[in-house]
């Protein structure tokens, strides 16, 4: 067994040998650019590169003229809000999001906050998700564009993008959904979905990082402003040489995702399971987020008593994020747990695994005996955990905060 | 983060874990920190008749660096007189295990549960002293 254990698939994935193979010929004497009209060089790695986007299209029952590429979905994320809130600026000024989004979504709206537009930041119910009802009071005539991930990074819940593009559709609202996490793991159908801006990332479904790609849909017609400008490539929303190894390595990824999503799931479904039944042994753990509105890859625990960066430090030989993986190097509990009402103690002692394609029954259990060892070894070592046990209620104690 | 081998020397063998009893006259506990900020402290002296600490204990819930500086404390104190023992300032701590600035609270939080553990001693040797030292 290779360790550490790799329990971070969302996070990133290891690339899929195939799509490795998929992707040299690419790297080596296919070496012309799309965009080159006058010679074989570059008709070859412009057929390349519309096969990768109908491979694209295909896993989400888009249109390929729907796809755009971009170098991931942070930046998928930047086009489609920005060029959106920047297109039609003149229809009102105002926007709306969820406070557990990822960064890549809520930052671009802090700096459109700067611009002079407004931002409705909406808090989801405990269990992680969001009330259509509640997303529905927030819409005002002059909003423009709402914001909602599909798949939440931390938690791994899925929200209810039927009814809450539906409520968009009804209001003349663009609806922008961030499925970095949510594509290749959950069955996304584009042709039916009351959505108008989707991000995809290659490298979340065994794809190489730093490519993606922003689907935007033609009818009706959704119009953006282009943030990067150039010699015009992608229709005008995106310029810039087309990296063909990363589009065939995305496009080939998923391919595979299409034919294996199924099989995938219920395998890694069973591993999760797996490793939720050994864990529930341990006393006070608590699985943050809906389990059942979940990805099947995703387990978010919160083990009480036990500080999270010590159980991290504990579990060297597993690699699993504590809060979010973009923001681990702060200090500050998860900013998603807070938002779902955990307490700081729990938000401070949550673990998130990720299981993914190349994960095995092995590794689940050799993760599970090593967690419930450390979190044992670490509240024997916990002043709460004993003060637990003698039925003192922290929550009555008089704290010297520092 | 990466952690030098002393933090991860006490970490992986903490010293001097566990509880004294803390209605005993020579037992001085002191519990520092708070579950919201992600560190709390308890140490726990014992002081002999010499009126030199003959034995200390701790359990911490927080971070590698703040396990570390508390089971380094125990080891520390263990011998000590409390003049000696209020010595211990929280930059010793941070110099022996090579804490980066973000972990040097680990250290302030250490010196803090020293001073907490001595003045609840104290106040059980003569109430009225402690009182008016607080």
């Amino acid at each position: 067994m290779e360790l550490p254990i790799y329990l971070d698939y969302s996070a990133t994935t290891p690339t899929d040998p195939r799509v490795v193979q998929a992707m040299l010929p690419w790297l080596g004497a296919n070496f012309g650019n799309p965009a080159s009209r006058s010679h074989s060089y570059g008709w070859e790695a412009e057929q390349a590169v519309e096969n990768a986007r109908a491979q694209v299209a295909a896993l989400v029952h888009a249109d390929p003229r729907e796809i755009v590429w971009t170098s991931g979905a942070t930046e998928s994320d930047n086009l489609a809000i920005k060029g959106a809130a920047h297109f039609y600026r003149n229809r009102g000024r105002h926007l709306i999001t969820m406070t557990t989004e990822h960064k890549a979504v809520l930052d671009t709206m802090r700096n459109l906050e700067r611009e002079g537009f407004e931002v409705s930041y909406l808090t989801p119910e405990p269990d992680g998700l969001l009330d259509p009802d509640k997303f529905a009071q927030a819409i005002r005539p002059d909003t423009i564009l709402a914001s909602i991930m599909h798949v939440n990074n931390e938690i791994g819940v899925i929200q209810d993008i039927a009814a809450l593009g539906t409520i968009c559709r009804q209001s003349g609202v663009l609806f922008h959904v961030d499925a970095a996490q949510s594509a290749g793991k959950v069955p996304i159908d584009l042709a039916s979905l009351p959505v108008d801006l989707m991000s995809f990332s290659a490298h979340k479904i065994y794809g190489p990082k730093g490519i993606g790609a922003l689907y935007v849909q033609r009818k009706p017609r959704v119009r953006l402003e282009a943030q990067m400008h150039g010699g015009g490539h992608e229709r005008g929303m995106r310029s810039g040489t087309l990296a063909t190894h990363q589009i065939v390595g995305m496009g080939e990824a998923y391919r595979l995702a299409h034919e294996e999503m199924d099989a995938d799931n219920d395998r890694i479904r069973a591993l999760r399971d797996r490793m939720l039944e050994g864990l529930s042994a341990l006393d006070e753990t608590y699985v943050n987020g809906d389990l059942d509105r979940r990805v099947a890859h995703n387990l978010n625990i919160s083990f009480n008593f036990v500080e999270g960066e010590s159980l991290m430090m504990a579990m060297k030989d597993l690699a699993v994020s504590s809060g979010s993986a973009c923001t681990s190097a702060s200090l500050e509990p998860s900013y998603v747990l807070r938002a779902l009402g955990r307490s700081d103690e729990l938000a401070h002692s949550s673990i998130r695994f990720t299981l993914g394609r190349f994960s095995t029954e092995n590794e689940v259990d050799r993760a599970v005996e090593l967690v419930k060892q450390n979190v044992n070894k670490l509240r024997e070592l916990s002043p709460l955990w004993e003060m637990h046990l003698d039925g003192i209620d922290l929550n009555s104690v008089q704290w010297a905060a520092h | 983060m990466s952690y030098s081998d002393k933090v991860l020397d006490h970490y992986e063998n903490p010293r001097n874990v566990g509880v004294l009893d803390k209605e005993d006259a020579n037992v001085g506990t002191g519990m520092v920190g708070a579950p919201a900020c992600g560190d709390v402290m308890r140490l726990q002296i014992k002081v002999g008749e010499d009126g030199l600490i003959e034995d200390a204990r701790f359990k911490t819930y927080g971070c590698g660096s703040a396990i570390a500086s508390s089971s380094l404390v125990t080891e520390w104190l263990k011998g000590k007189s409390l003049d000696q023992a209020l010595e211990i300032k929280n930059t010793d701590i941070a110099e022996e295990l090579a804490l980066p600035p973000v972990k040097v609270h680990c250290s302030v939080l250490a010196e803090d549960a020293i001073k907490a553990a001595i003045s609840d001693y104290q106040g059980k040797k003569s109430p009225a002293d402690s009182a008016s030292a607080a």
